[in-house]
């Protein structure tokens, strides 16, 4: 017994990777992409040197305490930028719900109350639209170097992104005992905290621990336009051709990330 | 678990019965318990935050103060009006065209890497002994753990400024995150095609191409549309570092200090990425229909 020798559908497979080959051109003349450049022999020493001076590792005690220093730095950065993205989102995600809407529950929403929610759906958007990097170079401009433009850059673009996911997880799901408690003369924060909080809170929680572990991974970009952090210490480090410091400082933010990644994966396990 | 009440409780807990409105069993738990996980974990999380911002002395006097807010406004003013000259404006599509090229690139080169990486990195049978897994996973996970713009800051070394590292950085970091999700994808694929295939004596690269890889082709596409989507948002900032698209010339405009050419990319920035959003939105909503 033989397998058929000519494959089926030939002809297509060869049309879709010639149209596909055809697209990438384009791509390619507008991206300058020429590998080669890489091969050039001026271009392979500068290369061969950089990842040399990798080895040895940087580990002297100075060294070791300004990375110590850094580390703390950027997980204290994104602890305090999501702090104050929560007091950003909590009200805004709580002014966007549409289940705590009091004249939803007779048939159509009233006009303002809409026109308000509209309106804060719309800034939430737009603040979390705009990149933390952007909002980083703006505020390094207004408040100087350091660690207080990279705090506000996160908070801003944090709270847009957790106060946008918080309504829309606040409105999934079922919505009756909300309601039911609003008929009853309830307000709507004691619809919010005694029906939708219990059901939902599992889930608020766990999507908040995961954007912290996303906000770790992010102050250490911040810190290339200055915010201070691993990041600062890695763009120094580039900039002086410093392998080994690059390297160790590669390793450390590696070995964060995966920290910061199973801290979170256990932390939602133990949530849900 | 509430205990009952026995005729043979102990004394004291029939003085606490008598002594409180309500039985103990029946009052809020304590505050604070040595055994109780979520009030070690509040308690942990209170002083991670405070922690945080006693040690970063933020600079709050410099955010808060008048001054701040007077050159914040002046900041922004400046921003009006924004350049719109043809020739500006030309230059600045130019730079977006090419942040969507590196974004589709990128991704493209990022699926192909991210395709053969994942092959060694998961057991496509039960037979396979798949030596290079562990190895694989660590690779893939090294070229995830680093974003992309440190990936570009480090390949500007060896590629030089310009789109071609904003590229390279792209797909590196693209390419451990798809690695992954497609290893895990084909891991998961239902083994009785490629069992088929295998009991008739075909051979591993063509059970792969006839029977693994179309039954994961369709998730495969769904995962890079959606890293495309990333992609295009992170292609527009990579230039900050110097490596191509409406980052660089941002950066290069606001370095010195053209704010009116700095609004015109800004403003192009946002309707790109809100763009790319609305279209997802729809065309997500379109394929869930």
């Amino acid at each position: 017994m033989n397998a058929p020798a000519r494959d089926p559908a030939f002809a297509s497979r060869m049309l879709w990777l010639c149209l596909a080959l055809v697209l990438l051109w384009p791509l390619c003349v507008a991206t300058e992409f020429r590998l080669w450049v890489l091969w050039e022999p001026e271009n392979r020493k500068v290369t061969a040197n950089f990842v040399r001076s990798f080895w040895p590792l940087v580990y002297n005690a100075e060294f070791l305490q300004m990375l110590v220093l850094e580390t703390w730095r950027t997980v204290a950065m994104a602890t305090a930028g999501v702090t104050l993205a929560l007091l950003l989102a909590v009200p805004l995600s709580l002014l966007a719900t549409r289940v705590l809407s009091l004249s939803a529950l007779s048939g159509r929403m009233d006009r303002w109350p809409a026109v308000l929610r509209w309106c804060v759906r719309a800034t939430l958007i737009v603040l979390r639209s705009i990149p933390e990097l952007i909002w980083a170079l703006v505020f390094v401009r207004v408040v100087g170097l350091g660690p207080t433009a990279g705090v506000l850059a996160i908070a801003l673009t944090y709270g847009g992104m957790l106060g946008k996911v918080y309504a829309e997880i606040l409105e999934s799901g079922e919505t009756h005992a909300a309601q039911t408690l609003m008929r009853n003369g309830s307000g709507r924060l004691q619809a919010f905290v005694y029906a939708l909080l219990p059901s939902h809170a599992a889930e608020l929680a766990s999507y908040t621990v995961y954007r912290w572990e996303c906000a770790i991974r992010s102050s250490v970009v911040l810190g290339f336009v200055g915010a201070g952090g691993l990041g600062q210490q890695l763009d120094n480090s580039m900039k002086m051709f410093n392998g080994g410091e690059v390297a160790t400082l590669l390793l450390v933010f590696i070995a964060l990330v995966a920290l910061a990644d199973r801290l979170s994966a256990w932390l939602r396990k133990a949530l849900a | 678990m509430k205990p009952t009440p026995t005729p043979d409780a102990t004394p004291v807990t029939r003085a606490v019965a008598q002594d409180s409105a309500n039985p103990p069993w029946k009052l809020p738990p304590p505050l604070f318990d040595a055994r109780c996980r979520a009030c070690w974990f509040t308690a942990a999380l209170l002083f991670l935050v405070v922690a945080s911002f006693v040690s970063l002395n933020l600079d709050w006097a410099a955010f808060a103060s008048m001054d701040a807010a007077r050159s914040m406004g002046r900041f922004v003013a400046e921003f009006f009006p924004p350049d719109l000259s043809p020739i500006f404006v030309n230059k600045v599509v130019w730079a977006a065209w090419e942040t969507l090229a590196m974004s589709a690139l990128g991704t493209a080169i990022a699926a192909l890497l991210g395709l053969v990486l994942a092959v060694p990195a998961s057991r496509l049978s039960h037979q396979d002994p798949a030596w290079l897994r562990r190895p694989t996973r660590w690779l893939l996970n090294a070229l995830r753990a680093i974003p992309e713009l440190v990936w570009a800051a480090l390949l500007l070394i060896s590629a030089g400024l310009g789109p071609m590292a904003g590229t390279l950085a792209l797909a590196l970091h693209t390419g451990g995150v798809l690695g992954r999700l497609f290893a895990e994808a084909m891991e998961n694929v239902p083994s009785g095609p490629g069992d088929a295939l295998r009991t008739q004596g075909v051979g591993r690269l063509r059970v792969f191409a006839y029977a693994t890889l179309p039954q994961v082709l369709p998730q495969l596409m769904s995962y890079m549309l959606y890293r495309w989507e990333n992609n295009i948002r992170a292609a527009a900032i990579l230039g900050v570092v110097g490596a191509g698209g409406l980052g660089q010339l941002l950066s290069f405009h606001m370095g010195l200090f053209q704010m009116n050419k700095t609004a015109t990319i800004l403003a192009v920035m946002l309707l790109m990425v809100a763009c790319v959003d609305v279209l997802s939105f729809s065309l997500r909503r379109w394929l869930n229909r």
